[in-house]
């Protein structure tokens, strides 16, 4: 298969593309690893004028703390995710995920933050942003914005990312006490798109949990940030009842629809089901953090 | 568009659109093809090269991504007439029926023994997870990969060491 015919452009600085992308908005499209984008290229599901290869920009994939957050940059591979030794304690919810990104081929020249802002419904980034609370930091020739994801993602593959924009950073609030998150996902085969995923994220004060976040993936439109059940656990005792409410109102709050991969009931109860393992597993790392 | 890249250490160029795809580049560009086309749509990993070190689909890839890189095919295992341990393995162990996937295969194991010099089987189905086999169930490719790592260590043990070793009658 070959994709439409295409103009291509692979600007040496971030000043250069921006510009290029002020000139040619909606008629261009960002490609970072491609891993999203090319297959769309091939089926001819995406066919625009002109790529802007973003993928060889210097200085765009580091991973490091700053200020009270967690900076991703834009060009930050699944595989760098994958093999920081730092991610495995200081946010074990983005190891949990990253194993979970289709195979190890794709991990190494796929990037988080061009995951996110493909905005697939099926994609697993998404809703572990939703729980995460992360940003994203977007630039164009006016300046830089801050975006959170709550709220970033409008439908199936439409983002409020604006035709100028472009994503230099993911940022991931660090947490204030002992937190802990988890990624389930179910799958019929080891890279397949999830059947169902969901991230859970929480953190704790004292007894009670202060944070929750949790996102559910492929159950609707785009992900979901499973609002009402994350009130239902913030300012309480994680006991059983509160938990089981929780992952009642998550599944409340999925639309999946039947497909290939499971009846539309099927699904919002395994999601009642991972909230309940999620919240488990993260409770428990919570709790193995010394605060 | 011009495109340039080192493939099997050898300096080779074209003159591409920029929708052609690294495989195509390097099946009907540069004749070598001995890397497949399975599904074409990123799901079977027959297509596997390694671009700067790393293991890629190169159908989900173009070629003008890679300009300038250094890019190692199937063709670029065996050095001279002399096997790669790789490819001893998978023939020592039977890791192969039909063939189709084996270039690939080969890649990842070589690449994966490179970084985990003692891959456990775990690591290896890890690592192949991208890439369909329907002949041999894995266990051979897996048993495969193994054997490969062992005579890598073994070639890398100093050559008094190495004698004791040949002299056990392993």
């Amino acid at each position: 298969m070959f994709p439409a015919a295409f103009d291509y452009a692979a600007p040496a600085t971030l000043v250069e593309a921006l510009a290029l992308l002020k000139q040619r908005g909606d008629d261009a499209k960002i490609m970072a690893g491609g891993q999203s984008l090319i297959p769309m290229l091939k089926l001819r599901f995406a066919q625009p004028a002109l790529v802007i290869d973003i993928g060889r920009l210097p200085a765009m994939n580091g991973i490091a703390r700053h200020n009270g957050h967690l900076s991703i940059g834009a060009l930050a591979r699944h595989v760098d995710i994958e093999r920081n030794a730092d991610l495995a304690w200081l946010c074990p919810i983005l190891v949990d995920t990253v194993h979970w990104i289709s195979d190890p081929l794709v991990r190494n020249r796929g990037t988080m933050a061009g995951s996110v802002c493909h905005a697939d419904p099926s994609g697993d980034w998404g809703s572990v942003m939703l729980a995460l609370d992360a940003s994203l930091i977007a630039r164009s020739e006016s300046g830089e914005r801050v975006i959170p994801a709550d709220g970033f993602f409008q439908g199936p593959f439409t983002t409020t990312l604006r035709p100028d924009e472009i994503v230099t950073e993911i940022r991931i609030p660090m947490p204030g006490g002992p937190a802990g998150g988890a990624y389930n996902k179910l799958e019929r085969k080891v890279g397949d798109f999830a059947t169902v995923a969901v991230a859970v994220h929480i953190e704790l004060s004292g007894s009670k949990i202060a944070k929750a976040g949790i996102g559910l993936t492929a159950v609707g439109p785009t992900n979901i940030k499973a609002v009402a059940a994350e009130k239902a656990l913030i300012g309480h005792e994680p006991t059983e009842e509160v938990i089981a409410e929780a992952a009642r109102l998550a599944s409340e709050a999925a639309e999946p629809k039947d497909d290939i991969r499971g009846t539309a009931a099927y699904k919002k109860d395994i999601v009642r089901v991972y909230v309940l393992r999620g919240l488990r597993t993260a409770l428990g790392r919570a709790r193995e953090v010394k605060a | 568009m011009k495109v340039s890249m080192r493939v099997n250490g050898a300096e080779k160029s074209g003159d591409i659109e920029p929708r052609v795809l690294l495989v195509d580049f390097i099946r009907t560009n540069l004749g070598l093809t001995g890397t497949h086309v399975g599904c074409d749509t990123s799901s079977c990993g027959a297509c596997t090269v390694l671009v700067n070190g790393d293991p890629v689909k190169s159908c989900t890839l173009l070629a003008v991504q890679v300009d300038g890189s250094e890019v190692k095919t199937i063709e670029g295992i065996a050095q001279g007439a002399a096997l790669a341990p790789i490819q001893v393995g998978f023939h020592e162990e039977h890791g192969l029926q039909c063939g189709f996937c084996t270039p690939g295969m080969m890649l990842i194991g070589e690449e994966l023994i490179s970084r985990i010099p003692n891959p456990t089987d775990e690591q290896i189905r890890w690592a192949i997870s991208g890439n369909i086999c329907r002949c041999t169930g894995y266990m051979n490719i897996v048993k495969a990969v193994q054997h490969a790592a062992k005579l890598t260590a073994t070639a890398k043990e100093p050559a008094g060491k190495e004698a004791a070793m040949a002299g056990g009658g392993e």
